[in-house]
């Protein structure tokens, strides 16, 4: 007897604190899409990874009937396009092209900014501070007094910064900001969004992410 | 003009990245108005319309400003949708296959060609280390292209697609790199079928008056190495 997840097809390669696979996993949720989810050693990747992926050999990706998907925001936008309950995107094409561009923005700035917050020392990790800040309040400018960044319904980058609200602990007490005194809004919805069951079920603890990053920085010798 | 509504785009030509919205433009056979950057500088209006990134390209459409180049790529496949044949294609992970190249060749491809272009004069070795890492890229291409066209002229089959677009748009700066660093890079025997590819592309009529000449553009690379101010990816 198929399960749900076999009929529909749907595997998603991954690694549990990748924002990046999280983005897929809240998608998914949102458009109530039963999946098979593999968790991959990234010191150790699967065949299965190597032949999905051999470009980037990277997570996440999304296989459909045999077939990957390969990038974050790729994967999100097709699973928006193959089931079209809840649309993600704005039909408007001004609204998903400033959605496309905030989405890619997020992606450009934010996970390059924050390694270098909890990477480097001095000077550097001074001027990642301020960037932080500065790449947070952009957000925050965008999101405005809206409910989500999609406006009364939770949309494209919403989905694309979601999983980034659980680094902010880890941004804060490496860069000794608060994101609720430097951006109250961004960090409103960031407490809405874990209110939705999607983001609660894919996101994990934010004491969670800061232990992941405390081991990563024994790893690159940096404690 | 589209049907009296207004669209201009800020930049210069000599951007691959206000190539490819020039493009889409005429794949829709729309009317434009473009308003030349000045190199080294930013307009008030580029500022105003592209205040995150106070980068080129912007296509503004009835005042309103669409910024990235395959964003507006996008957009503009979308508003005039009927005007012409797609430019992505109509099945959903097809539409995903060319957006992961679009990523990919901005992302990882292109910076090794911007190395070439940004090379000290004198500098063999990074020359001949980037041009190899381009030409790894282009036997990715190479495959991709074989799978992706079907035996067709273009990424997009029959007519211009959006990995045709994210490619090609860099042509004119690949022939400049090639002068610049004295290395082949559209090698026939490397990668055959995107040199007949490139061919056809740049013949296009969407192609052929956007496309800056390779011999201009090793000029404008001397004169912003000049300024330290040659365009990133955008």
């Amino acid at each position: 007897m198929a399960t749900a997840a076999e009929k529909e097809g749907v595997v998603l390669l991954d690694f549990w604190v990748s924002p990046f696979g999280q983005r897929c996993r809240i998608a998914l949720a949102e458009k109530g899409v039963e999946y098979e989810y593999k968790e991959e050693n990234l010191s150790d990747k699967s065949p299965l990874l190597l032949k999905m992926n051999p470009i980037h050999k990277k997570i996440p990706v999304l296989i459909h009937h045999g077939k990957p998907i390969c990038e974050s925001l790729v994967i999100v936008q097709y699973i928006d396009e193959v089931w079209s309950n809840n649309p993600l995107l704005p039909s408007d094409p001004y609204e998903r092209a400033k959605a496309r561009f905030w989405a890619d923005f997020v992606d450009k700035k934010v996970y390059e900014c924050g390694t270098r917050l909890w990477k480097l020392k001095g000077e550097a990790h001074e001027e990642a501070r301020k960037d932080m800040i500065e790449i947070l309040k952009l957000l925050e400018g965008e999101l405005g007094d809206k409910k989500y960044f999609g406006g009364e319904t939770f949309g494209f980058v919403d989905v694309a910064v979601a999983p980034f609200t659980a680094w902010f602990y880890t941004y804060e007490t490496c860069g000794k900001f608060s994101v609720d005194e430097e951006c109250p809004k961004l960090a409103a919805w960031a407490k809405r969004c874990k209110e939705r069951e999607s983001v609660s079920k894919s996101v994990h603890d934010p004491h969670k992410v800061y232990e992941f990053v405390g081991k990563l920085k024994k790893k690159f010798g940096l404690e | 003009m589209a049907g009296g509504q207004e669209l201009k785009l800020l930049g210069l030509w000599e951007s691959p990245f206000v190539v490819r919205s020039g493009i889409a433009l005429n794949l829709k056979r729309l009317g434009y108005e473009f308003l030349e950057e000045v190199p080294g500088t930013k307009s008030e209006l580029l500022l105003k319309s592209n205040p995150v990134y106070k980068k080129m390209p912007v296509l503004i459409h009835n005042g309103k400003p669409i910024c990235e180049s395959m964003i507006i790529v996008q957009y503009i496949d979308k508003v005039w949708a009927a005007a012409g044949p797609s430019i992505l294609p109509s099945d959903p992970h097809d539409r995903a296959i060319a957006r992961f190249w679009a990523v990919y060749i901005d992302d990882k491809w292109f910076p090794s060609l911007l190395k070439i272009v940004r090379a000290k004069a004198d500098d063999e070795e990074e020359k001949a280390e980037a041009a190899e890492q381009v030409i790894a890229g282009l036997q990715l291409l190479e495959e991709a292209f074989e799978k992706c066209s079907k035996g067709k002229d273009f990424f997009g089959g029959q007519t211009v697609g959006y990995i045709d677009i994210a490619l090609g748009c860099y042509l004119g700066w690949l022939k400049a790199a090639e002068k610049m660093a004295g290395i082949k890079l559209l090698d026939k025997e490397k990668i055959p079928l995107l040199v007949g590819w490139a061919e056809r592309f740049c013949s296009a009529d969407a192609v052929k008056e956007v496309m800056p000449e390779a011999d201009k553009l090793v000029e404008f690379a001397k004169l912003l190495r000049g300024t330290q101010n040659v365009a990133a990816p955008n």
